[in-house]
């Protein structure tokens, strides 16, 4: 009883198995990266977009904020910003500049990032890029 | 103890707990911040607490993984370990490299840290649980490389076992995923779509090898039970977990740009995450009745038998939860996802690092366990961090769900703001959880003091 089922068959349901669905993973993440250029709005990638994904990271807007839902959940999720903010680049803008230095006192408060014009207009091209690609629908409304 | 070079475990071991302490302050900061919005700003920015509360965590459940190895290693291979030198080198390179990066993510804006690592040559910063800069990233590759060398000359120059073999397959998948935290293209679709082969393939795919490896040791040496049965277990569990977990990672490709089929296989397969968690639940409880011996160490069987079962609730329940598509489409990126993530890490990795701590250390001291005394209190300090990260697991959830009626589910969705205002007795609940959890954390340290020498 105890050995219809071996040490050895076992081994090989790990290799086989293991093997075949990392295999599996590689054909669709081949067949992603193809299906992904109708979808990703690259079209719409300019170097200030890049520019203002550049920024997203090393200012660490994700420590606070989601991106399409990933990040921390401390803030407002950014992926459909652009449309909430009724597709108004400069409201963006306005916003970001802002922010008082010492917060609000009492709430949850944005930092004074103190970014030029130029570093706002990426910012907020780099935020409508992202709010121009197709998420399946998500976030369900307008609220994020 | 058997061998001289599994000493090394020890400065890794109390490294890991050093930030483990760092991780859960920070983690209370946070917690503070989520009710009393401007507590420590602009000092302390959410998401510098954030960075350190996530980085500290990886980095000490990482030195947790590498103690392991470097205690068990030698002893399953039969001889000492190829280089204790590397292994301290290492340890001390590692440490001053989180060290200094978390000096950094404190005392200058995280976009002064950026410019003076030079990110801009190879930006692979500001991207979540990947925000070191990419100086610390190529020193972690070093590192990594270094110990995988000596830990791999170990195991194959001595003899090998089911449990090495698998712990070493782990540890070199953890090391070649990492390298994908290097690839960050300005397209923000892909961009995200390898993130998740660092961050989803290493915990819910690679981690496990190593978790159930150390499990394993930690039972073979316990229980007594015969090797050939735990070796059985071991591969027919991490055999699930690839087999679920690799295109399981289909279930963070829902919204982020990539195909609607990914919903399909995401949804089928991750939905089959929690069966290699259940197994190693009835595999621990299994092995642990059907021991042949008593061992004295009481409260290493009790973090055994924990880490079977809430890595079961905390990755496979509590993921399941919100893991197929029709679900995830409300909870994405909400509470729930928080809830899950505090339990799994606990449950899972948490626990399986004080499990090998708790075992070999004693060990490492030359007893075979800790007085009865110091081993009461290491169970009290299993149960108060159990406990309560159950109910900071439970408050999340609360939260979570109020918020992902109140802001998506609803037909007069509310702003972000306005539900989490409305939901902030769920936090203040999760912080009281959050000190009781460093009480806990306090006493398991507190538990590996030398014993008070008997009145004479």
């Amino acid at each position: 009883m105890h050995e219809v089922f071996t040490k050895s068959m076992a081994r090989n349901i790990y290799y086989g198995g293991s093997l075949f669905f990392i295999l599996l993973f590689l054909a669709l993440t081949f067949d992603s990266q193809t299906a992904i250029a109708t979808r990703d709005n690259h079209e719409n990638l300019t170097p200030q977009v890049a520019a203002g994904k550049r920024l997203w990271e090393t200012n660490n807007c994700v420590g606070c904020h989601t991106l399409l839902g990933e990040g921390a959940y401390f803030a407002p999720e950014l992926g459909n910003v652009y449309k909430r903010m009724g597709e108004n680049k400069e409201a963006i803008k306005v916003w970001i500049k802002t922010r008082p230095v010492d917060g609000v006192p009492g709430r949850r408060s944005m930092p004074q990032f103190n970014f030029t014009e130029e570093q706002l207009d990426n910012i907020a091209e780099f935020l409508k890029y992202t709010s121009e690609i197709n998420t399946n629908n998500w976030p369900p409304n307008i609220q994020g | 103890m058997q061998y001289q070079s599994q000493a090394v475990a020890k400065l890794y071991f109390t490294a890991a707990m050093a930030l483990f302490l760092a991780q859960i302050v920070f983690g209370l900061i946070m917690g503070l911040q989520y009710v009393m919005g401007d507590f420590l700003f602009p000092e302390i920015p959410f998401n510098v607490a954030r960075m350190v509360h996530t980085n500290t965590l990886i980095v000490w459940l990482l030195m947790g993984f590498m103690g392991a190895a470097y205690y068990l290693v030698p002893e399953e291979s039969g001889r000492e370990l190829y280089s204790p030198f590397l292994a301290k080198l290492m340890f001390w390179i590692f440490l001053v490299a989180a060290g200094l990066t978390v000096v950094g993510y404190l005392a200058v804006p995280y976009a002064t840290l950026a410019k003076i690592t030079g990110n801009d040559l190879l930006p692979t910063m500001g991207r979540e649980f990947l925000e070191q800069p990419t100086i610390t990233k190529m020193g972690i590759v070093v590192v990594a490389l270094a110990f995988l060398y000596n830990i791999g000359m170990t195991v194959l120059t001595g003899r090998k076992t089911v449990v090495t073999i698998v712990l070493l397959t782990g540890l070199l998948g953890l090391a070649v995923f990492f390298l994908f935290s290097f690839y960050n293209p300005d397209n923000l679709v892909k961009d995200k779509y390898f993130w998740w082969w660092v961050v989803h393939l290493w915990v819910e795919g690679v981690w496990e090898l190593i978790l159930a490896s150390i499990l394993a040791f930690v039972l073979i040496k316990t229980t007594g039970v015969d090797r050939e049965v735990i070796e059985k277990w071991l591969y027919i569990i991490i055999a699930m977990t690839l087999i679920t977990g690799i295109i399981g990672t289909g279930h963070h490709y829902y919204w982020i740009g990539t195909p609607g089929y990914w919903q399909w296989w995401g949804s089928i397969f991750s939905a089959l995450e929690p069966i290699p968690f259940f197994m190693l639940t009835l595999f621990a409880f299994n092995t642990i009745n059907k021991r042949k011996r008593e061992h004295p160490n009481k409260a290493t069987v009790l973090w055994a038998m924990g880490t079977a079962v809430m890595a079961f609730l905390g990755a496979g329940v509590w993921g399941f939860m919100h893991t197929l598509a029709p679900v995830n489409y409300y909870t994405h990126g909400t509470q729930i996802t928080a809830a899950h993530g505090h339990m799994a890490f606990y449950g899972a990795y948490a626990m399986v690092v004080m499990t090998i701590i708790s075992y070999a250390v004693p060990l490492m001291r030359g007893q075979e366990a800790k007085s009865n005394g110091k081993q009461v209190l290491e169970m009290w300090s299993f149960w108060l961090m159990t406990v309560s990260i159950v109910f900071i697991t439970l408050f999340l959830t609360g939260a979570g769900i109020l918020q992902t009626y109140l802001q998506r589910y609803t037909d007069t969705p509310l702003s972000f703001m306005v539900v989490q205002e409305k939901i902030s007795l769920f936090y203040w609940m999760r912080e009281a959880s959050g000190v009781v959890f460093f009480v806990g954390a306090i006493l398991f340290l507190l538990s590996f003091l030398p014993d008070r020498k008997a009145a004479a």
